[in-house]
């Protein structure tokens, strides 16, 4: 809705302000760096607020948790707005002149009272209203958010109902107010920034909407743009379902692994004609590919830059050269062009980067030389004299408005798609930890002391009740699959909520779980609510 | 904070009960109670507020440590869960205290003072007696009920060999005993009551014109009464009358001078908190009187401690505090009694509190217990102590008058000087100047010990000299020929019987090179043997340096090493050589440490060899 997809605010201004809420967040362990920043703010004297159904170390770090029901964000964040428009704390001002759809809005948010958001989302109605009089009484806030928020089947509404919240208090296009969904990787926002998204052209330029912007390109490159959006991830899946995916080219990604329902993706990709997977690493989609390119490691044996989660552009240097038989993935991309007949030469990364300036308007400015005097950029940054943007969105606060409205969107509380029940009565989400990363393709090849192996976290309620024991192994079901897990007891879960990671798919493959109930916007899959049933098998798990 | 328990250690119920006793019971099952189901899971508070019950982790500590004998892994888990303190954090502060014990002990325990004075009463003895009839220190009795260890000074130098009793328990018992032989020493361990603890000797007690300690021994200490029938909380009301800008002028004008060893200018310090824009102000009354040969301030904290509620709550007044600490040191139990009555009765009566005397000011006092740690009477490691952490002293500037407690303005003042302003306000600043000396106003509390003829504490005029003062408490005992005398205490300096006439003035000792520190007179006769007095107070700052800064942390060391050698007959590369190297050791530490403790601790020894010729040689 804002356009660019990327978090409104610097780190900086998380260190100065006034209240954070962390919204389905493990920063503690899953953002370290950002983290830091955060808990300069809370040194400075920040209240933070954790909503995450888990109380993790984020949330032990927070002035109040509030641990939702997984699921039930859209219910917690329409019963803040509703108490904040009932005791009249919203920024009418900003409302008035910013925003369109407020009373839509309010209309739509008015069941949500906090008696009924206590019942939706089970977190105490004193705590919510603690919260929404603490946001919107603050001078400055900042809303923080990750997968938490986008792994559900209504992940666009969640993160809707939030940016409804900025809006409402105007928490938005302020210095120290903001709206940030956090990256998981040191480029995540360097992918979308540079089109690796099926409906943008890199600079987030409209590839059905903005035929000047297609023009360009089609100039450039001398060839036509299709002005059409391609498939997202899941609708790749399907495609390769109903048989219109025959072909697929994987460039460090490990999706045997790593999607929901495991055991379906990994039939699909087997089903394949062909498959080519570009990576470091020998990962489960390898074992599968007709074809492995081994790239490089693209922070340490390449050129070019990173884009971090405050939209900052960064150089990487090449420190060491790749293993034998590795190439540049650039080479790799430009070799398979020539032979496919397209002559790129062979671009170093500043020449790509200089062709990327040329056609994205938000990158214009960010010259190597600049990059290098400046520590970084941040976007957008339109001409060589320009900063750089600290945050985003400070025309809503221009009087009249710049540009459009910033609209307030009606979002429905929708619970999980996969009810509790009988059979499944225990709700699993999954979710990351610190020392490990995604599948494990990487941080399961070094030793650590923190790696625990997999397990399946219960509360010690639910240990009880089950008359299980720690590191006893159990049978954990779902409707599309079981694994076999140690038992872990977690005081951070309450009793009918379980957690796993999926860093260790080759000891106990997590993802055969998940459901591949999927956004129909964003295309993400609820990795965070499958619903589970534990049994006993009555033997302890082989020590390592 | 997401903390990092130590693994399956969980309180007892006696460790949750004394906890619960100190921090109220807990709020939820985060913070140690029972997980309640349908709240606990879906909701907690944490954060700054959590965090901000930081300074109540000594006080914690304490209750663990006087209800089972010691802090068990699972009384530390619990405290951290309560306070949200990192285990290794608390651990760290936890074994910064002798008095707080990290693994298991006997829950009878004696410390018995070894240190300089009490050796003056065979206290040598006194130890070898017991090695011999029980065991070494800390060796537990046959059945575990009991141990002794030795001890720093525990300031009852006046009435030595002195000893401490502690018993932990459900109701727990602390007791000075002094003097005591080996033989109540070993009733003691054997599970005997400590007798009731001896009255301190004041030898000018009914002296019309004393000042400060006018009421000690006079008037009942428990008593609000009997302190107000004596005059007391007339100084409030006068000072009331003058108003806060009123009261600044008469200290100021008194030119009174703090008595805690810096000899800083009372008026000053307080203006400069007064001043200060930022909120709040704190008053810390420093009662940490651990100077070996230092006691004068327990004799007024014990026998008059409304006076010094009074004082605090002028000072409070006068400078814009709203809360005030005393820091006490641990070894006091006796004070500590006195003062949570008098604290309490005054709190009772409205001398304490929202509204003081009706006057609409407000002003409370906390009551804080150091817990061995001789350092923590450094004046921002009491910050430190009173914050909840390891006591190690502060890098100044920021002065406490700008940044001291939390970090807000901060007036720190001696027991002493802080009990001086009465009489400032009472008679007024230009009149209080007139007595004493021009520089060294008013009158001044001496600690004699050692072999002196009449031991105790003493309140004489500025001007008097040392021989004055050691006729008043009846000269050496005995009429033996005296030796020396350590002026200032373990911190200060040695006079010879040829410096008698120095002036015991702020200016006057410092002219003759020594200091008045904290009014420390230990006479010592021609028998002591002085060598192993230096050993003693050599020993004694290598056990309380802090270790934070590297001059103090082993230059202490050096120097106990040196003079073991030298002792020992087993001088390195020469008898000049040792000296030199102690000189420049001491020097070093004078220089480079951020503390007077490190700038102080060879001040002694030095003295011993030029002035006293100890080594012989550069004498």
């Amino acid at each position: 809705m804002f356009g660019a997809g990327g978090g409104t605010s610097s780190y900086r201004e998380i260190e100065e302000t006034d209240v954070i809420l962390l919204w389905g967040s493990n920063a503690r362990e899953t953002h370290p760096i950002f983290f830091h920043h955060l808990l300069r703010g809370v040194r400075n004297g920040a209240r933070l607020f954790t909503i995450d159904p888990r109380r993790t170390t984020s949330a032990q770090w927070a002035d109040r948790w509030l641990g939702l029901d997984v699921g039930s964000d859209v219910a917690l964040s329409n019963t803040i707005a509703r108490e904040i428009i009932h005791e009249g704390l919203h920024n009418e001002t900003f409302v008035e002149r910013a925003t369109e759809g407020f009373d839509a809005y309010a209309a739509s948010v008015e069941p949500f009272t906090l008696a009924e958001g206590e019942r939706l989302t089970g977190v105490p109605a004193e705590a919510i209203q603690e919260l929404a009089h603490a946001y919107a009484r603050a001078d400055r806030a900042i809303v923080c958010w990750t997968l938490g928020i986008t792994e559900h089947h209504n992940a666009v509404d969640n993160v809707l109902a939030l940016i409804n919240l900025g809006l409402l208090c105007g928490h938005v296009g302020r210095y120290g107010s903001g709206l940030n969904p956090l990256r998981g990787q040191n480029n995540v926002q360097g992918g979308g920034d540079m089109g690796a998204i099926p409906n943008k052209l890199p600079g987030f330029q409209d590839i059905e909407g903005d035929a000047e912007a297609r023009a360009r390109f089609e100039t450039a490159w001398g060839t036509q743009i299709v002005p059409r959006n391609g498939w997202h991830l899941t609708e790749m899946f399907e495609g390769m379902e109903h048989g219109q995916l025959r072909t697929l080219y994987v460039i460090g990604e490990n999706p045997a692994q790593s999607e929901a329902d495991a055991t379906h993706a990994r039939r699909l990709l087997e089903g394949l004609d062909f498959l080519v997977v570009q990576d470091i690493v020998a990962t489960r989609t390898a074992e599968l590919a007709d074809v492995v390119l081994p790239g490089t490691a693209s922070w340490c044996e390449a050129e070019g830059t990173v884009t971090n989660s405050e939209r900052r552009v960064q150089r990487v240097r090449k420190a060491i050269d790749p293993p034998e038989g590795a190439r540049d993935d650039t080479w790799i991309l430009a070799e398979l062009a020539r032979r496919l007949g397209h002559d790129w030469g062979q671009p170093t990364a500043e020449e790509i980067w200089d062709e990327c300036r040329s056609l994205s308007p938000m990158h214009r400015g960010m010259s190597y030389a600049r990059l290098d005097a400046n520590r970084g950029l941040q976007w957008p940054c339109y001409d060589e004299d320009d900063p750089g943007a600290l945050f985003l969105h400070g025309r809503l606060w221009e009087d009249p408005v710049v540009g459009p409205r910033a609209p307030f969107s009606v979002v429905e509380a929708a619970p999980p798609v996969e009810a509790l029940d009988d059979q499944y009565p225990i709700r699993l989400t999954t979710g990351r930890r610190l020392e490990s990363f995604n599948t494990g393709a990487q941080s399961n090849r070094y030793r650590s002391p923190l790696h625990r192996g997999e397990a399946l976290e219960l509360s010690p309620e639910d240990v009880a009740r089950l008359e299980l024991s720690e590191g006893e192994v159990v049978l954990v079901s779902s409707r599309r699959g079981s694994v076999e897990a140690p038992v872990r007891v977690d005081p951070s879960l309450r009793a009918g909520l379980a957690f796993m990671s999926f860093h260790f798919p080759e000891q106990v493959d997590v993802n055969l779980l998940t459901i591949d109930a999927t956004d129909p916007k964003s295309g993400t899959a609820e990795f965070k609510a499958a619903a589970i049933r534990v049994e006993k098998l009555g033997r302890e798990a082989a020590t390592a | 904070m997401d903390l990092r328990l130590v693994p399956h250690a969980e309180p007892t119920e006696a460790e949750r009960a004394a906890l619960d006793a100190v921090l109220g019971p807990p709020g939820s099952g985060w913070g140690g109670g029972p997980r309640l189901a349908g709240r606990d899971g879906n909701t907690a508070a944490g954060g700054h507020q959590a965090r901000a019950q930081r300074p109540l982790l000594l006080p914690a500590l304490w209750a663990l440590q006087e209800r089972i004998g010691w802090i068990s892994p699972g009384g530390l888990n619990e405290v951290c869960r309560r306070l949200t303190v990192p285990p290794a954090d608390a651990y760290g502060v936890a074994s910064f205290y002798a008095l707080l014990a990290l693994e298991p002990q006997p829950a009878r325990i004696v410390h018995v003072c070894d240190d300089v004075a009490c050796r003056c009463d065979g206290a040598d003895e006194l130890v070898a007696q017991l090695e011999e009839r029980f065991g070494r220190e800390g060796e537990p009795s046959e059945d575990a009920s009991a141990t002794w260890y030795r001890s720093p000074c525990l300031g009852r130098c006046d009435t030595a060999p002195a000893a401490l009793v502690s018993v932990a328990g459900e109701e727990p018992l602390e007791r000075a005993q002094a003097p005591v032989s080996a033989a109540d020493v070993l009733a003691l361990l054997a599970g005997g009551d400590p007798s009731s603890p001896p009255s301190a000797p004041l030898p000018q007690a009914g002296d019309a014109s004393l000042r400060l300690l006018r009421r000690a021994g006079v008037v009942d200490p428990r008593s609000l009464d009997d302190y107000r029938a004596e005059g007391g909380y007339a100084a409030l009301r006068r000072a009331l009358e003058l108003g806060p800008e009123g009261v600044l002028r008469e200290v100021k004008d008194s030119k009174l001078l703090g008595r805690g060893g810096a000899a800083f200018p009372a008026g000053v310090k307080w203006e400069a908190v007064a001043r200060q824009p930022a909120r709040p102000h704190y008053l810390v009354c420093n009662a940490d009187e651990s100077e070996p040969g230092t006691f004068k301030d327990r004799v007024l904290m014990e026998g008059d401690p409304f006076s010094l509620v009074e004082a605090m709550t002028i000072a409070a007044y006068a400078t814009g505090c709203e809360r005030g600490y005393v820091y006490l040191r641990g070894e006091y139990p006796e004070a500590l009694h006195a003062l949570e009555h008098a604290l309490a009765e005054a709190r009772r009566r409205g001398f304490l509190g929202p509204d003081v005397m009706g006057e609409g000011f407000a002003f409370d006092v906390e009551l804080r217990r150091g817990a061995g740690a001789y350092i923590c009477g450094e004046e921002t490691a009491i910050f430190e102590s009173i914050e909840g952490r390891r006591g190690e002293p502060r890098n100044k500037p920021p002065f406490p008058v700008a940044e001291g407690l939390f970090g807000k303005p901060t007036v720190v003042n001696n027991v002493e000087t802080l009990v001086n302003v009465l009489d400032v306000v009472l008679r007024s600043g230009p009149s209080f100047a007139e007595v004493g000396t021009d520089q060294s106003t008013g009158t001044k509390l001496l600690c004699l010990s050692g072999h002196v003829e009449r031991p105790g504490t003493y309140e004489v005029t500025f001007g008097a000299t040392v021989r004055d003062v050691l006729e008043l408490a009846g000269g050496v005992r005995g009429g033996r020929p005296l030796q020396a005398v350590l002026v200032g205490g373990a911190a200060g300096s040695f006079l010879s019987p040829d410096d008698l006439d120095v002036p015991l003035t702020f200016e006057g000792t410092r002219a003759a090179g020594t200091t008045l520190g904290s009014g420390v007179l230990l006479v010592l006769d021609d028998t002591v043997e002085l060598r192993r007095l230096l050993m003693r107070i050599a020993a004694f700052f290598r056990d309380e340096s802090c270790g934070q800064c590297v001059p103090c942390r082993v230059g202490t060391v050096r120097q106990e090493e040196a003079l073991a050698r030298l002792i020992a007959g087993a001088p390195r590369g020469g008898l000049d050589r040792e000296l030199a190297l102690i000189a420049e050791v001491g020097q070093c530490m004078r220089d480079a440490s951020i503390c007077g403790l490190g700038q102080t601790a060879s001040s002694a020894v030095e003295s011993a060899i030029g002035r006293l010729g100890v080594f012989g040689g550069a004498a």
